[in-house]
């Protein structure tokens, strides 16, 4: 338990600024960048850990979002209910999608994730009269009584994240964490060992959906209004690219994708036009910088830096360099 | 009876489309085990750099060359200063490709501007050809034709020249082919190139029908990794039957099932991987 | 006098001098101005800002008096963004008023949280009937009409004075495309038109051949509403296959932002809409010239959208003396807003925000060497319930892709 202390701390901190922060405005990204932190977490389980790309991971928020905002509007219930029932659905769709998906490997993977999540994207866009179409639900209520004040929720999220990371943390330290990154190295070898290979994926794919649907629940409530938007491949595209860019197979990645990718794209535009741009070359930097991620290039960093400053700075010269000049 | 004919033109004509902007994909797959993401921002780019050339006055086959030049001297650079470092390793590729293709995406934006902009055809091209009782527009018979002209083109490339058997020997076998000295860095940036102009022409040739605006790349994307995925990836015969056979789900599909237009693509796509993952005609994708 | 005096007096002046400069400039009105300058609507998003500083520049960057401050932000299209967008204008840079969004679903994303906070909003262009109908937000008003409100116009004008009996619809597939062609179904059937099919192609596909290819070629005409770019995608298609059957539309199909990248394929379609560059509304003479002259294009929907909100928003302004931290006075004031002669000539809400103004029938036509949309015939004073009654209106359920029901299909 000790390295999530860390973790612990730093979501602290964050619990800490509505204290200093000058308004709402940064309290309620602080809120944006746990859910999405909270989407990366779950997507990493498949990329990190399993060996998965995936471009379909849209899906679990979506259809979670859709589900809480359906039944607490038009289907009359609570957003307590709503939510309970919410995550059993997605958790049940989620069962059907892998059955599918994990039939493939590699550039197929990719591709049916992402076939199966542009299923569900024509689903909400097309099925007018049950979604909304593209005017989607709007009006999704707060639980704990219509939560509206923004440090509250944040609040809300960050203890919903600090259990994602422990929750995950001790699944990746696992046997069968250890098992599922064996089958993410070593397929075949796996497989020989006698491991369930398909089993123990399937497992991390039911896990990655379940906080998939977690984070769609707390998007739903933050923003009140679930649109088609919401299941495009851009936006399976942008959570993979959080935890690519923050480094998969880490705990702290997905995070500092988060952060990386919500503050650039929100607080970046307010002084320059062109962001996307900058997006896009900030991601170009980080590979070529840092091609495993953030969060390891960090580490990396540091680590030269203590050596740096633990080496003598005088090194003698060679024997042999010494005969050429003299 | 006009219905069954008129829509297998537009099914012809629409895979003939979906093969000019995947061939290029295909090619780069096929090879260096890359995906590249940014194929759809460099069909827009090729799009759009013919379109100015033709502004500019070039006639319109001009462009075309000066589209394909520029953009496969793109893919170049791109693949000497940028790819090459991430060597195998397909997180990182995802990572730069997709970066690129936003980067790229907004350099366009840039300098055309949003408004979505005429790409017309040639001269020799416009207006409808009558076939019976139908009317079928001239340049949808050359993109027919075109598709088949490149991939006739790419087939005896590849088979019939040097460069090809080199290609050949290095996606089969890559230790073997670097054993007896076939260069798989060169082979790569030319390999890179050549994808990479298949995108750029593509996108002019494309641009008559589809015009040329912003959005046009993640329009076009999905459509490509879908042609290489289903006719399997690495395959050029693959990608032309997978690019037709979208062109007849597709056309068909939406006329006869409206209420699936949207995962009339899709459907297929789910139901084909998961009963053959590698796709129709493809090696191992993984 | 003493040089403590002296000083003294300095001092006096000088405070005095300060105070009364804090007292006599008052506090800019903040103007939030969401728009969109990245991917697809960033066509819309640039006309937007053309109409919308042309319009400040008319004013001398006043408003009732006071400078106005914009602040500018991008929503990229798509809702997530566009609520942080609106928060960030009203919780950081505390604004009096928004100028945006462009799109209905970024508009019904940030519905309930404009209700929260109370900022008054004037959207330019955002046209989903029930934001100004069974879902009406006591904070939101648009300087743009419903979806339907010029269609009424054109399904009655076809039928009665273009007589055509059979029509065939095609439009994009989402809640815009809806709602314009029910309009015109509607108006259309109940003068004795008949609507035999309705084909809805996906709002962003490569390629209408297919759909083309749907469209029968034994009607009398075929109504097109496409938004963006895909009037220009469209009519250039259609004309590729021999444009066997003549077109009419809905203003954005033909809008003036696209028409100026089109070529012969539009000459001859009759569209409807309560905006053209060539109409005769007093102050449009002066507006369409002033922007061509600004930006080298006639002005379009998004454009004059833009424009008047702002000046809605100054009209506002102007009546509650320029007290604009009176939220609630200024959305009452808002409300009543009454204006002759911008663009749009004769404008002014209705109970639910809603602009009343003329719609007019146009022709497009090749003049002074570009592609204009000449006006042919006004209906006055246009509402947003046409003839009908608004409580029957209101009753009966919102225009989707199936409703009012298609009766005649396959006629």
């Amino acid at each position: 338990m000790r390295r999530f202390i860390p973790f612990i701390i730093a979501l602290g901190l964050v619990a800490l600024l509505p204290l200093v922060s000058p308004s709402d405005f940064y309290i309620n990204l602080a809120s944006q960048t746990a859910i999405a932190a909270l989407m990366a977490l779950g997507l990493n389980i498949l990329v990190g850990y399993a060996g998965l790309t995936s471009l379909g991971h849209a899906a679990f928020p979506g259809i979670a979002a859709y589900l809480v905002a359906w039944l607490s509007t038009r289907g009359g219930l609570g957003p307590g209910a709503a939510a309970v029932l919410a995550v059993a659905g997605t958790f049940l769709v989620a069962g059907l999608f892998g059955l599918l998906a994990l039939r493939a490997t590699g550039l197929g993977f990719v591709m049916i994730t992402m076939a199966l999540c542009q299923i569900v994207w024509g689903a909400a866009y097309r099925w007018t009269s049950l979604t909304g179409g593209d005017n989607g639900l709007s009006g999704v209520p707060r639980p704990f009584g219509d939560l509206l004040d923004p440090t509250t929720f944040l609040w809300l999220c960050l203890i919903v994240l600090a259990v994602a990371i422990i929750q995950i943390g001790r699944f990746a330290e696992s046997p069968l964490g250890a098992a599922l990154r064996g089958t993410r190295d070593q397929p075949r070898r796996m497989s020989a060992l006698g491991y369930d290979v398909w089993r123990i994926r399937f497992v991390a794919w039911l896990v990655a959906a379940s906080w998939g649907a977690v984070a769609g629940l707390l998007y739903a409530w933050y923003h009140q209004f679930v649109s088609p938007h919401m299941l495009a491949v851009t936006a399976s595209a942008e959570i993979l690219l959080m935890v690519v860019a923050g480094g998969a197979g880490t705990l702290a990645g997905p995070l500092l994708g988060a952060a990386l990718v919500v503050l650039l794209k929100n607080l970046a535009s307010i002084w320059i036009d062109r962001w996307v741009m900058l997006l896009g070359a900030t991601f170009v930097f980080i590979v070529l910088m840092m091609p495993d991620g953030l969060a390891p290039g960090l580490i990396h960093l540091r680590e030269r830096f203590r050596k740096r400053m633990s080496s003598p700075t005088i090194t003698p010269p060679l024997a042999s360099q010494e005969r050429i000049d003299g | 009876m006009a219905f069954w004919a008129s829509q297998s033109l537009n099914s012809l004509a629409l895979g003939g489309l979906l093969f000019m902007l995947a061939a290029g994909f295909s090619l780069i797959f096929g090879l260096m085990r890359v995906a590249n993401l940014a194929h759809g921002a460099l069909f827009m780019l090729g799009a759009y750099v013919g379109l100015a050339s033709v502004q500019a006055g070039l006639n319109f086959w001009l462009a075309a060359l000066v589209a394909a030049l520029a953009v496969g001297v793109a893919g170049g650079l791109i693949e000497r200063f940028l790819l090459r470092r991430l060597q195998g390793r397909t997180l990182p590729q995802v990572l730069l490709t997709l970066g690129l293709a936003f980067i790229i995406a907004d350099a366009c934006l840039m300098v055309w501007g949003g408004d979505p902009m005429r790409l017309p055809p040639p001269e020799e091209l416009r207006g409808a050809v009558r076939l019976g009782d139908l009317a079928f527009p001239r340049y949808r018979l050359f993109v027919m034709g075109a598709s088949c002209a490149i991939g006739i083109g790419l087939w005896l490339l590849i088979e019939r020249t040097r460069i090809g058997a080199m290609i050949r020997a290095a996606v089969d076998d890559m230790q073997m082919a670097r054993a007896i000295g076939i260069s798989a860095s060169a082979l790569f940036s030319a390999v890179f190139c050549l994808g990479a102009a298949l995108a750029g022409i593509g996108g002019v040739l494309g641009g008559p029908i589809l015009s040329v605006y912003p959005g046009l790349d993640a329009d076009m994307l999905p459509l490509a990794l879908l042609v290489v995925i289903l006719g399997g990836a690495g395959s050029l015969l693959g990608a032309f039957i997978g690019a037709y056979l979208i062109g007849f789900v597709y056309t068909f599909g939406q006329a006869l099932v409206p209420d699936l237009a949207y995962v009339i693509l899709f459907l297929p796509m789910v139901a084909v991987l998961a009963i053959a993952p590698n796709g129709l005609f493809g090696r191992r994708l993984s | 006098m003493s040089h403590k005096t002296a000083y003294s007096c300095l001092a006096l002046i000088a405070a005095s001098l300060l105070s009364s400069s804090a007292f006599s400039q008052p506090e800019p009105i903040r103007i939030g101005f969401m728009t969109v300058r990245s991917g697809a609507l960033a066509a819309g998003g640039k006309q937007m800002e053309e109409g919308l500083n042309y319009c400040l520049q008319e004013r001398g960057g006043q408003m009732a008096g006071r400078k106005v401050e914009l602040i500018a932000v991008d929503t990229g299209g798509q809702p997530a963004t566009t609520r942080t967008r609106a928060q960030e204008l009203v919780e950081r840079s505390k604004v009096h008023a928004i100028i945006g969004p462009l799109a209905a679903f970024e508009a019904l994303a940030i519905d309930d949280y404009i209700k929260q906070v109370g900022v008054p909003v004037v959207s330019p262009s955002a046209a989903a009937e029930d934001m100004t109908q069974r879902k009406p937000n006591p904070w939101f008003v648009r300087a743009v009409g419903t979806s339907a409100q010029a269609n009424h116009a054109l399904g009655e004008y076809a039928a009665k004075e273009m007589k055509l009996k059979r029509v065939a619809t095609i439009g994009d597939d989402f809640a815009f495309g809806h709602e314009t062609t029910a309009g015109f179904q509607r108006t259309f059937e109940e003068n004795g038109g008949k609507v035999v099919k309705k084909l809805w192609p996906p709002l962003n596909v490569a390629d209408y051949g297919s759909f083309i290819s749907q469209l029968p070629t034994d009607v009398d005409a075929i109504f097109a509403s496409f938004a963006g770019g895909n009037g220009l995608r469209f009519l250039q298609q259609y004309a590729e296959y021999g444009s066997p059957v003549k077109v009419i539309a809905h203003m954005t199909t033909v809008d003036e932002g696209i028409l100026k990248s089109m070529g012969q394929e539009a000459v001859g379609v009759i569209s409807s809409g309560w905006y053209s560059a060539t109409q005769d509304a007093p102050g449009n003479k002066e507006f369409a010239e002033g922007m061509r002259k600004a930006y080298g294009a006639d002005p379009g929907y998004y454009s004059v959208g833009a424009y008047t909100a702002c000046a809605f928003v100054d009209a506002a302004a102007k009546a509650i003396e320029g007290k604009v931290e009176d939220k609630d006075a200024f959305m009452k004031a808002l409300r009543s807003v009454k204006l002759d002669n911008g663009p749009l000539g004769k404008v002014s809400l209705d109970e639910l925000g809603n602009p009343i103004m003329d719609v007019t029938i146009r022709k497009t036509e090749m003049k002074d060497g570009r592609l204009q949309n000449v006006v042919i015939k006004t209906y006055p004073a246009v509402t947003q319930f046409w003839t009908y009654d608004p409580k029957e209106f209101l009753a009966n359920p919102v225009y989707t892709r199936d409703y009012p029901p298609a009766k005649n299909l396959g006629n």
